[in-house]
């Protein structure tokens, strides 16, 4: 008998057209944090679900052991039973509910037939304070960041009495401090005897944290690497990840910005009606041609909001102050004028008002620029086939077809379609909100490389990312912004890591 | 190989094929039980003019449940609005090129007016629409408490409802009794049909996509035409084809291009899909509300004529229920109530569906308590097998 509490034998998972999972074996140490890297679309996610049984028993072939019995899991609520709780890349929580309330939906805390509404407060409290979130347990899940969200599925896998606890991408909508909680949370947690199964694209966490790690490519197991052996190193990671060396994660600095400008923004506030606050305060910036603007700063700190406010603003803020495209005031009241001004807008929360998820990679591809695959409004289908298949080639998105659902495909394959749907659309500036969110290190570089490209045609790019090494790797110029306000600008050659965070944070 | 392509070409699209052999196999089963009367040419006629103003509400109601809404309204506006084509025809003696014109733009103001809150104060659908069937029914027994059932002497009219295309001189040798234009109609639609599938499939191959392989393309064609061919045979054979078919299939026409073939109809879908990510690509969605609604509010003016024209006047509870076997027929045609999926020829097969239910029980003279359940149950059937094959994935 070994210590092992997971040993997954021979997995083999098909979709239609797809073979995600190629006869994968996966072996987990009881009281170990084990990662699992690869790129995007290798199978991590699907090899996850098979062992929680959102692919029930049947639907893959081969075996899986848990804590030393074979198990034929039907559903999730099979896999809970014996003390496995999964925490989708996807989030899965009730937008309309109070926190209290989606910590444990499906769990609660019983009085008899009634549910003891009290003690549930009280614990969905220390839920709280445990994966160190400060927040109101009545306030509504609906109103919290992705990031806080995030941590709201912890606490809800954490009130369950879980043995193994699997999170798919944890971090990748969390800042650094987040990030930093929630790995020493999971420490925590291993040293209470909770094994823990990490999915993720950055390795420097995955460095961190990680005692074994296995790596996916193309729906098969390449090697597991033991950390406490020595045997890690992100190099070695990448390599078996993407089957070559990486050396640069950003591409050589080829472009100038030139001196016109082309979106200014003065004096620029946004009032939120259903918050009842401002979440933009007196903001003022300017965006070159052919420049990246990076813009810093802590989840929540409103860039996002910032963006919407520019884009058109669909959330009906009511605003204040100047905003001047290529030299010309303009009052954009709707996103398809601030599209026909030229501005892009690429969502930071691709499933939730980035992409139609039912509909398939051409149909998202074209969705935001039909006009120009239509004639007298009636479209040309297969300009619009050619169009997506050309995108498919040029991002590398893996799908079988452009006729696939985007909701079938990997997260971070997702992004590329998102992606490429604005690209389509060729705007003069494009903002991008957490482009790189869940993508993988090889896909990451093809990013970084067509930005660069981009600038250099003459395209501006606002780059609002919560990854701060991307924000500085990239960008010619650095906007901070910290509750609202743009807490400072700072030229490449003075941002650094320590004066970013000084300024968000202050 | 052969047989292979065609498996794999059913377990594909089984779920777009269920409606069709559904409906087959209801038609099969009446035909059985009714010896046959069920598929003769005189009841065959019948149900398509009977099914007319149920189709014509059920393509509009496929696209307000598409984009995620509801219209209860379109019964008793449908009825309301064959009330005020009667006191048009009848009272005001305006002649019925005009009527139907005038009643439709009334109809779309309709829709218009149920959008505005839906749209504007974000007024869930359900309610508004609930709103205006009150209304509707209220103003439909204003207009016609006076009168009563208002009678329409009207032939043009009621030819709608009831008339026939006229036919050609027979310069070809056929029966007496066969109506030659419905033949040549239907040859013509098979010739076009076979045409334009040629057409479609030379720029597939011309771009380099996937066609279906040759033999099964060539059963394709064959199965349609002679569907064309069949049907315009069983029609020729009574009295040819109807003005209300031919209403309706100009609306079927009209929308299957606008939902397919359209940037219009490609905003509809994606407002059903995601409305927030709709809205940041730049899709006006408050607009996308009131064209789909204005639609079926022209649709639902449509019906009523279509209905009124039938009876030959307009009754006091003209409509009544309408809206329910229109939204039925959506359901049963595969629309989802979780939006952006659904298709304008599937609910006209819906509609046929509950039609044919209805008219085969007649003929076997089933009471009308058990009719409900059964079209209650067909209802869950379709359904179900809708959503199952939905989950199993492509
Ligand atoms: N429901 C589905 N239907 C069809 N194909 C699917 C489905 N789910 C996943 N796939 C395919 O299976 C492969 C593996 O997907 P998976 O989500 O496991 O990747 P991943 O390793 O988690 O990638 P990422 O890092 O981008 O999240 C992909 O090619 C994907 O397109
Ligand atoms: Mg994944």
């Amino acid at each position: 008998m070994d210590n092992s509490i997971l040993e997954m034998r021979g997995i083999t998972k098909e979709f239609p057209g797809v073979k995600a999972l190629n006869n994968v074996s996966f072996k987990v140490a009881r009281g170990e944090i084990h990662c699992l890297v690869g790129e995007n679309g290798a199978g991590k996610s699907t090899l996850m679900k098979v062992l929680s049984g959102v692919y029930p028993h049947g639907s893959y072939s081969g075996d899986i052991l848990f804590d030393g019995q074979v198990q034929h899991f039907k559903g999730i609520a099979d896999s809970e039973r014996v003390g496995i709780a999964i925490i989708y890349q996807e989030l899965a929580l009730v937008p309309d509910m109070p926190v209290f309330e989606n910590i444990f939906l499906g769990n609660e805390n019983r009085k008899g037939w009634l549910i003891n509404w009290n003690e549930t407060i009280r614990r969905a409290s220390a839920m709280l304070d445990k994966v160190g979130l400060k927040v109101n347990p009545a306030t509504l899940v609906r109103d919290l960041s992705v990031g806080k969200q995030q941590l709201i599925e912890i606490a809800k896998a954490l009130s369950r009495d879980v043995k193994l606890l699997i999170l798919d991408e944890p971090t990748a909508a969390l800042n650094e401090i987040e990030s930093d909680n929630l790995l020493e949370l999971l420490r925590g947690l291993r040293n209470q005897g909770v094994t823990c199964i990490l999915i993720s694209h950055k390795l420097k966490e995955v460095m961190a944290v990680a005692d074994k790690v296995t790596v996916l490519r193309d729906g098969q197991t390449i090697v597991t690497l033991d950390a406490t052996k020595g045997e890690l190193t992100e190099g070695v990671m990448i390599k078996h990840m993407v089957g070559r060396e990486i050396e640069n994660i950003y591409p050589p600095r080829a472009h100038t910005p030139r001196n016109e400008i082309v979106l200014q923004v003065d004096h620029w506030t946004a009032h939120d009606p259903a918050l009842g606050r401002d979440v933009v305060k007196d903001a003022h910036f300017k965006v070159r041609k052919g420049e990246i603007v990076g813009f810093a700063g802590l989840m929540g700190s409103g860039r996002t909001e910032l963006a919407h406010s520019i884009f058109g603003n669909p959330d009906g803020y009511r605003l204040q102050g100047e905003l001047t495209v290529k030299g010309e005031k303009r009052a954009l009241s709707q996103p398809e004028q601030a599209i026909k001004a030229g501005i892009a807008y690429v969502s930071e929360d691709r499933k939730g008002d980035g992409l139609i998820l039912i509909q398939d990679v051409k149909q998202n591809i074209s969705i935001a620029n039909l006009r120009e695959l239509a004639a007298r409004g009636v479209l040309n289908a297969n300009a619009e086939i050619k169009v997506a298949n050309e995108y498919k080639g040029s991002m590398n998105i893996k799908t079988p077809s452009v006729e696939q659902k985007v909701g079938n495909l990997s997260g971070g394959n997702q992004q590329k379609v998102s992606l490429a749907k604005w690209l389509f659309v060729k705007p003069n500036v494009l903002i991008l909100d957490e482009p790189t969110r869940g993508i993988d290190v090889g896909a990451k570089f093809e990013i970084y490389s067509l930005m660069s490209k981009l600038v250099q045609q003459g395209m501006s790019i606002i780059l609002i990312s919560s990854e701060l090494p991307e924000v500085l790797g990239m960008s010619d110029r650095v906007y901070v912004v910290a509750a609202g306000r743009i807490a400072g600008e700072l030229p490449i050659s003075e941002a650094t890591q320590e004066r970013v965070m000084q300024l968000a944070t202050n | 190989m052969f047989l292979q392509n065609l498996q794999k070409q059913l377990r594909q699209n089984i779920r777009e094929y269920g409606m069709y052999i559904a409906l087959f196999v209801i038609m099969a089963i009446f035909a059985a039980t009714t010896e046959g009367i069920f598929v003769s040419p005189r009841n065959l006629s019948n149900l398509i003019d009977q099914t007319g103003y149920i189709a014509v509400l059920a393509v509009g109601m496929t696209l307000v449940i598409v984009i995620r809404h509801i219209d209860l309204s379109v019964g008793f506006l449908a009825g309301f609005l064959g009330a005020i084509s009667a006191i048009m025809l009848v009272q005001w003696g305006l002649p019925t090129f005009l009527v139907v014109p005038l009643v439709m733009g009334l109809g779309v103001i309709a829709g218009l007016i149920t959008a505005l809150p839906v749209a504007a104060l974000k007024i869930p659908s359900f309610v508004a629409s609930l709103a205006g069937m009150l209304i509707y029914r209220g103003l439909l027994l204003l207009v016609t408490e006076k009168t009563g059932t208002i009678i329409i002497p009207d032939e043009t009219f009621n030819a709608l409802g009831n008339g026939f295309i006229p036919d050609l001189p027979h310069f070809l040798p056929v029966g007496e009794k066969t109506h030659l234009l419905t033949l040549l109609l239907g040859f013509v639609a098979i010739v076009l049909f076979v045409l334009s599938q040629i057409n479609d499939r030379k720029q597939k191959q011309a771009y380099n996509f996937e066609v279906l392989p040759t033999n099964l393309f060539v059963l394709k064609l064959a199965f349609v035409a002679l569907l064309i061919g069949g049907v315009s045979m069983v029609l020729a054979a009574w009295s040819g084809i109807s003005w209300t078919l031919v209403i309706v299939l100009v609306v079927v026409a009209v929308y299957y291009f606008i939902t397919t073939q359209t940037v219009l109809g490609r905003h509809i879908y994606a407002v059903g899909g995601n409305p927030e990510a709709a809205e940041l690509s730049g899709i006006n969605v408050k607009r996308i509300i009131f064209v789909v609604f204005g639609s079926m509010g022209m649709l639902s003016a449509l019906a009523g004529i279509l209905f009124t024209a039938r009876l030959r006047s307009a009754t006091t509870t003209a409509g009544t229920l309408f809206e329910l076997d229109a939204i039925a027929a959506a359901y049963i045609g595969g629309v989802s109530a979780a939006g952006g999926v659904g298709k304008v020829i599937g609910s006209i097969i819906g509609a046929l569906v509950m039609l044919s239910l209805t008219s085969g029980m007649n003929l076997m003279g089933i009471g009308i308590a058990y009719q409900y359940v059964v079209r209650g149950l067909v209802l869950v059937a379709a359904v179900i097998f809708d959503v199952t094959t939905r989950n199993r994935g492509r």
